[in-house]
């Protein structure tokens, strides 16, 4: 299934400075999977040394968080907008 | 989704009020009722930096009654590219001194209320429970997450924004009606992971853009109109102009707002929670700290030393220290600068201030370059004790 992952600023640095990249898969798990086989080092940023989505970064399909869906397993359907949002505290 | 007014509405306007505000009156949602509600609203901007400048002026001419702004720090030159209620003359001056100037000159119709400090985890109880709500403009995780267990706790709405060069991010955390920022984002980053405006810049006009929508959710949730940012999460993108909203729904786990809360009280240290730098930093850093002096009487000596700066190239391209070898932080933690260090000569590291070449100290160290150090304070201590006809940033 192709997706489209729109990958935060501060992580643009794997892509090439690319804000949008497509992927690959049928879940969050696979497409995390492929990115990171794409991107070397970019599945680090966003899965813990477990494997597990790091507490301070958000991943949403389409408008939902998956945390409070089927997290890594989540579905992702073909054409579906998969969003990395990092926490940033910049303010002053 | 809706939500009641949160303030009752003041007995009346004067005539000055009237003349001052026709626009809004005049707006069928807003109207008299809604002036008046913002006349007895007491509002509390924390920072009055990048996002508190736009938002306590907007605040003010709103007719806001009363605008607390809390600030520790004094104006600096660097600040005066986004920072607007501030100007050229403000320069050395306090933060909320300057900020309480320009809103009095706004709109003399309101109070100001000036809290010259640092918020700690010692005052941030009393100061918030003095307003109805909060508009957070910090530029740190560890102060943004007081501020949201303060609020939580307090119960009070605040309205919560955050820029990073060409990125912002804005939502309502208002844990009677939905999700906190802890539900939000369970844990800050680990230190160094994600960095910060003065490390990474902001784009002057971005404080705009975001400190203006926290106003405008600020009125509504203050007036109870329109449809507030509520458990959604606002993503602006400046470069793509594209604006896009995500749902943050309230954590049943979330630790403090949550059905089990395990936090009911502010913690003892935010900073620790939060740390500045990394363990691991620390431990490199711990007696492998030179001071920028020091670096200076080494080079003039002839030591046999390897100077590299981990900071980013445009960093490098503003000031350098003369000798300097650029390599930034990030190839390090990559392993990637490694191969590339010279075995016979003493490694030492610098960044800006100090923070990121304790990073990359951490894994040069581990890679087996046991005499390597890093400069405190970096670039900035270097102009400043050795050279201060360089800029500084």
């Amino acid at each position: 299934m192709s997706v489209s992952v729109r990958i935060p600023t501060i992580l643009r640095t794997y892509t090439g400075g690319s804000a949008d990249v497509s992927g690959e898969g049928a879940t969050l798990r696979e497409v995390l999977q492929k990115l990171d086989a794409d991107y070397p080092g970019i599945g680090a940023r966003i899965l813990d040394e477990s494997g597990k989505l790091r507490r301070f970064v958000n991943v949403y399909v389409g408008d939902e968080d998956v945390r409070f869906a089927e997290g890594l397993d989540t579905a992702t359907p073909s054409g579906a907008q998969i969003s990395v949002i990092p926490a940033v505290a910049g303010g002053a | 989704m809706s939500l009641p007014p949160l303030v009752e509405p003041a007995a009346e306007l004067t005539v000055d009020e009237v003349r001052r505000y026709s626009r809004h009156l005049i707006i069928p949602d807003v109207g008299m009722a809604g002036q008046k509600r913002l006349k007895n609203a007491k509002v509390l901007c924390v920072g009055a930096g990048g996002l508190g400048s736009p938002a306590l002026l907007y605040l003010a001419a709103a007719g806001v009654g009363t605008l607390g702004v809390v600030d520790f720090d004094v104006v600096d030159e660097s600040n005066l590219q986004r920072q607007v209620i501030h100007g050229q003359s403000d320069v050395g001056r306090l933060k909320a001194e300057s900020a309480a100037a320009s809103v009095r000159e706004i709109n003399p119709l309101i109070d100001v209320v000036v809290h010259n400090t640092a918020l700690t985890t010692e005052n941030v109880m009393e100061i918030f429970s003095g307003y109805d709500l909060i508009v957070d403009g910090t530029d740190n995780f560890a102060t943004r997450y007081m501020v949201n267990d303060a609020a939580v706790l307090l119960g009070k709405p605040y309205v919560w924004g955050s820029i990073y060069r060409f990125d912002g991010q804005a939502s309502v955390f208002w844990a009677e009606h939905g999700p906190c920022y802890r539900c939000l984002y369970p844990e800050p980053p680990p230190p160094g992971m994600v960095p910060s405006c003065a490390e990474g810049g902001v784009l002057g006009v971005l404080c705009a853009s975001i400190g203006s929508i926290q106003v405008n959710e600020a009125i509504k949730v203050l007036a109870g109109i329109g449809d507030p940012l509520v458990g959604r999460l606002m993503i602006y993108d400046a470069l793509e102009m594209q604006y896009r909203t995500v749902k943050v729904r309230k954590d049943p786990e979330c630790v403090l707002c949550g059905k089990n809360p395990t936090v009911t009280q502010l913690l003892d240290d935010y900073e620790a929670f939060c740390g500045t730098v990394s363990e691991e930093a620390q431990e490199a850093a711990s007696g492998a700290t030179i001071t920028a002096r020091e670096l200076k009487e080494m080079q003039d000596r002839g030591d046999d030393i390897f100077l590299i700066d981990v900071r980013e190239p445009n960093e490098y391209e503003i000031v350098s220290i003369p000798g300097a070898k650029l390599i930034p932080k990030g190839e390090f933690l990559n392993g990637s600068a490694l191969e590339g260090l010279p075995q016979d000569k003493k490694i030492i590291l610098h960044c800006k201030s100090g923070a990121r070449s304790a990073e990359a100290l951490a894994v040069v160290k581990s890679a087996g370059f046991s005499d390597a150090v890093h400069v405190g304070g970096g670039v900035l201590s270097w102009i400043k004790t050795i050279d201060p006809s360089l800029p500084t940033y």
